[in-house]
Formats: structure tokens, sequence, C-alpha cells
């Protein structure tokens, strides 16, 4: 049983994945859609991988296209990430989810920021409201 | 969110497929941002982009019979003339189908095919307390914090959704309380040319998230830097709205400005900021450079103007590219501007973006540019830059070396 948190639907969906967690801001334009790898200079992600993942970061930064036109090639080459969990919403990534059908949360309890690392297993249901951590699980590197 | 008969009717499909597809979209987005309901739009902007993601959702749209209520002005992709067959780059036949498909799509949903990225500035103006949808990112913005009309930070999509049901969600940047800012900008930097607004801009990293209020800013500014400082704001970072307080209309004073509360947090900028995010975000120079290019967001009649006096009767070392409207083309020719242009070497080029497909030919190359965001984007095609100062590109582009 993991621990669940409470949160907020932005786009709609379920999705149990592995996390991966940023401290920045991310433009889906600068990860390669090919590998999935973020390519960005001096990112937190830069060299990671997002495929698949529970993506948790900030929010999103860039121009009104480059978020819908990353998630559409990641999506191309099975790289989209699987569900996002941000802070700070803007029409311009929420929108992009919505249309590529990624579930997105946000407005969760600070207790979550505390606890999640990279690697833990997550599941989100945006349908709901809720999360469910699984911490004990080791990453599979 | 509550959605009255007609916009209810257009959800059930009573006005086609296409117009009910965008209308569930911008109901999600409405719920997302806990909006109480919707309402009519009298402007728009679609920041179109030639891309797969842009055409595949344009064509659904279409092919469910969506036609814009409100027609949307759109932002450049490339011009097919110009690197078509007969030029000396031409652009590979499946990119030019792209544009084509791209064109035609935009062209039955009933867009002004007007190809810029400065609507702002010309083509589509809105007055104070307009509602709109401006995506694009220098655009929102400029009609938001220039023009003191309403839009949200609309992506492509969702802007082009607005343009077909006619209405948006209401929420965030429509609401007085979500307008004034919180974060206090005191710019010590010396703000001579609309480049430092580039720099600027490009401190997202050290404004953080919210609402930025300028003050230090000198008592007149050009369009040309208030159209940069939102290119390079939302390059760095995403926002919808500043102020410049004693300039901008909603921030007649500080105070006003901040809502009548204290600023959430303070933020100093000076001239070493802007040093320091130069040095991180422009290649080295010291260097020999292939050519320079100009134009995102796309330059004015103005800047055109200003080239084409420093150019006068000298030759160019290599090619300068300035991406400009069609209207300022058809302008700068009026004037002999163009003329002048061409004799130098420099190519003046209507309706085309930087991060497009037809710039093959500059894979591996060197510019120069005075655009963070010219720079920034196209890394993803191997198009590198050194970024400078105008004068700087101008000087660099004659000799073919960037000090």
């Amino acid at each position: 049983m993991g621990k669940r948190f409470a949160c907020h639907r932005i786009s709609k969906g379920q999705a149990q994945a592995r996390a991966v967690v940023s401290g920045d801001k991310l433009c889906f334009y600068q990860v390669e859609p090919e590998s999935g790898i973020v390519m960005e200079r001096a990112h937190t992600l830069e060299g990671k991988k997002i495929s698949k993942s529970v993506l948790i970061f900030p929010g999103g930064k860039g121009s009104s296209v480059v978020q819908a036109d990353g998630l559409y090639q990641l999506n191309m080459h099975g790289n989209m990430p699987s569900a996002m969990i941000i802070q700070y919403p803007e029409p311009v990534l929420v929108s992009s989810a919505i249309i590529m059908e990624i579930p997105m949360v946000d407005r969760v309890e600070a207790a979550f920021y505390d606890t999640v690392r990279s690697g833990d297993l997550i599941l989100v249901n945006a349908d709901e409201g809720y999360l469910e951590l699984f911490p004990e699980l080791a990453p599979s590197v | 969110m509550f959605l009255n008969d007609e916009q209810k009717a257009m959800m059930d499909g009573k006005c086609g497929r296409g117009a009910a597809y965008a209308m569930e979209i911008q109901f999600a987005l409405g719920e997302a941002f806990d909006a109480p309901d919707m309402v009519p739009i009298t402007r728009a902007h679609v920041a179109l982009s030639n891309q797969e993601a842009d055409l595949w959702f344009a064509e659904k749209l279409l092919a469910g019979g969506a036609h814009c209520r409100i027609a949307p002005t759109v932002n450049p992709g490339f011009c097919l003339s110009l690197f078509s067959e007969h030029c000396a780059h031409p652009v590979e036949e499946k990119f030019a189908a792209l544009m084509r498909r791209t064109h035609n799509a935009y062209r039955q949903l009933g867009a002004v095919l007007s190809y810029n990225c400065t609507p702002y500035m010309g083509s589509n103006v809105p007055h104070f307390g307009e509602i709109c949808a401006f995506s694009e990112s220098s655009a929102t913005p400029y009609v938001n914090a220039v023009w003191g009309a309403r839009s949200n930070r609309e992506g492509a999509n969702s802007a082009l959704c607005a343009a077909i049901t006619g209405f948006v969600p209401r929420y965030g940047l429509l609401l007085d309380e979500n307008r004034t800012g919180d974060i206090h900008v005191h710019v010590e930097a010396d703000m001579k040319t609309p480049y430092e607004y580039h720099l600027l801009g490009m401190m997202g990293k050290k404004i953080g998230e919210g609402i930025p209020v300028f003050t230090g800013l000198p008592r007149i500014i050009p369009p040309e830097a208030l159209r940069n400082l939102g290119a390079q704001l939302n390059t760095s970072g995403a926002y919808g709205m500043y102020h410049i307080v004693g300039f901008t209309p909603e921030a007649p004073s500080l105070t006003a400005a901040l809502g009548g509360k204290p600023a959430r947090h303070e933020v100093v900028i000076t001239n070493q900021d802007l040093k320091d995010i130069l040095e991180e975000i422009s290649d080295p120079g010291g260097r020999k450079i292939d050519f320079a290019m100009f134009g995102c967001p796309h330059f004015s009649l103005d800047e055109v103007k200003y080239i084409a006096e420093k150019l006068s009767g000298q030759s160019l070392a290599v090619p300068m590219y300035i991406l400009v409207s069609s209207t300022t083309v058809e302008m700068a020719g009026r004037m002999g501007l163009l003329e002048i242009l061409t004799a130098a070497g420099a190519e003046l080029l209507p309706d085309t973006c930087p991060d497009q497909p037809c710039w093959h030919f500059l894979a591996g190359k060197e510019g120069v540019t005075e655009s963070p965001k010219c720079a920034y984007y196209p890394q993803r095609r191997g198009i590198h830059f050194v970024i400078r100062d105008l004068d700087s590109c101008i000087e660099a582009a004659l000799k073919g070396e960037v000090n």
C-alpha cells in the first residue's frame, strides 16, 4: 500500500510509472523525440530520460507552440511522459496536455514534495484527484 | 464551468464535430483553472508553427467541419516561393508539402493569412479592456501589458479553439484580481536600445514565477523594445503580463501596479546580470561568422530603415537575412529601402520564422543575431549563434567576423 496525497485534476486519466523530478521548468521542444532525453543546456534534467515517466516539475516555459509540438513528436516515438504533476499551471502547457491526452494534476500537498524522489513508483489518478506513492520500491536502474 | 445554451449546443455538436472538439478542449481548460463561465472574444492570434502537431490539429478541426467565427491572424511558417526549387537552397519537398498543407488548412479554417508574429504592432491591435485570445510568446504580454487588452497566455491550439468557438473560459488574466503584479523588478542596468530588453527578458530564472513590475526603465520605450521584452520573457519563462510603472496603462504608480499590496519579492537587475546572461546563452565571440539573422520576432519598418541606412553603399561579407511581415516588404519596396539592402547583399524575407526547415542550409554554420530567442530554438536544427547588439551584428556581417 502506498502513501496517498490529494491533488487537483487538470487533464483527465490515470497512469502508473516511475517519477522523474525536475526543479526547473520544462520546454518539451528541448527534449529529443527519438530518445526522450532532455537536451537543454544547464537544465536539472539535462541528459536525463523522461519517456513514460511520471514527470514532476514546476511548470512549462517557452513559446506558445513548443509544448504541443514537443509532446506530439515525443508521442510519435513512444517517448511521451505517462503523466505530469505540476505546481504552476499555465494555458500553453495545460491545453497541450489536454489535447495529447496526458493525465495531469496540480495542487499536491507540500508533504509530497518532501518525500518524492526520482525513481519512486507513482500512481496518478487525475479523475479521482489523488496520487499514490510507493517509495519503498527501489529504482530499477 | 457553466455553459449557456449556445455554448452547450456547440459542445453537443450542433455546430459540427470540429466546433464540438474545440469546445471540449476549452471546457477542460476552463475546469482546470476553475473558470465560472465563458465569455465572447472579438480578436484572436494563432501561433501557427507549421510543425506536424500544428497541422495534425488544424486538419483534425477542419475534418470536423470547423470554421473560425473570429478570423485570427497567424504566425509565420516559411515563404514557399522564396524557398522553392528555383532558389539557391530549395527546401526538401516533404517540407514544402507540409507548408502547403498548413497554408491550405488555415485558409479553409478561415484565418487571416498574415504570417507575422508581431500583429500587436500593426495588423491586429486590440483596444483597452478588449477580451481576446492571443498566442505567440511576444504577443500575449504585449496585448495585456502595453494595450491593456485581456488575454490569457493561450497556446497556439487553445487560441485556435477560441477562434472557432468565439469564446474563452473566464479565468486568469481576464479577471481584475489576477492582473496586478507581485514581483518588483528594479532595473539598474543601462537600457539603451531594444537589445537590452532582449537580455532583460532572458532573466526569467532570476525574476521568478509571477507578474513582474518594472521600475527604473527609461521614460520613452520604443515598441521594438517592448516586443523584445515579451518575446524573451516567454523564452526564459512563462509570462502573460507585466507592468512598467509610469508607462503601461495599468501601472500609473507602483502601488497601483502591485494592487496596493507589498511585492512578494524584489529583484535587482544590473549591467552585470545582463552580461552574465549573455555569456550563458551566446556562443563565444572572437570568431568568423557565416551569416546574420534578424527578425525574431519580426523586425519593424523602422528597424529595416535603420539597417538600410547603415548598409547604404556598402557590401556585406556574409549573407544577412531580415525577417519581416509582407506589409513591411511592400513598404520597404515603395520607400527604396529594398534596393539599398539588395545592393548590399541583404535579404528581406516575408512570412518566415527562424525556426523552420527552410533554413536547412545553415546547419553547422555560425551566425550573429541580436535576439536570444533566435539563438535558442534553431539549436535543434544545428544552427548556432553569437548574440550581440544590433550595431555589432551589422558590423560583424560587414566584416565576416564578430568580436
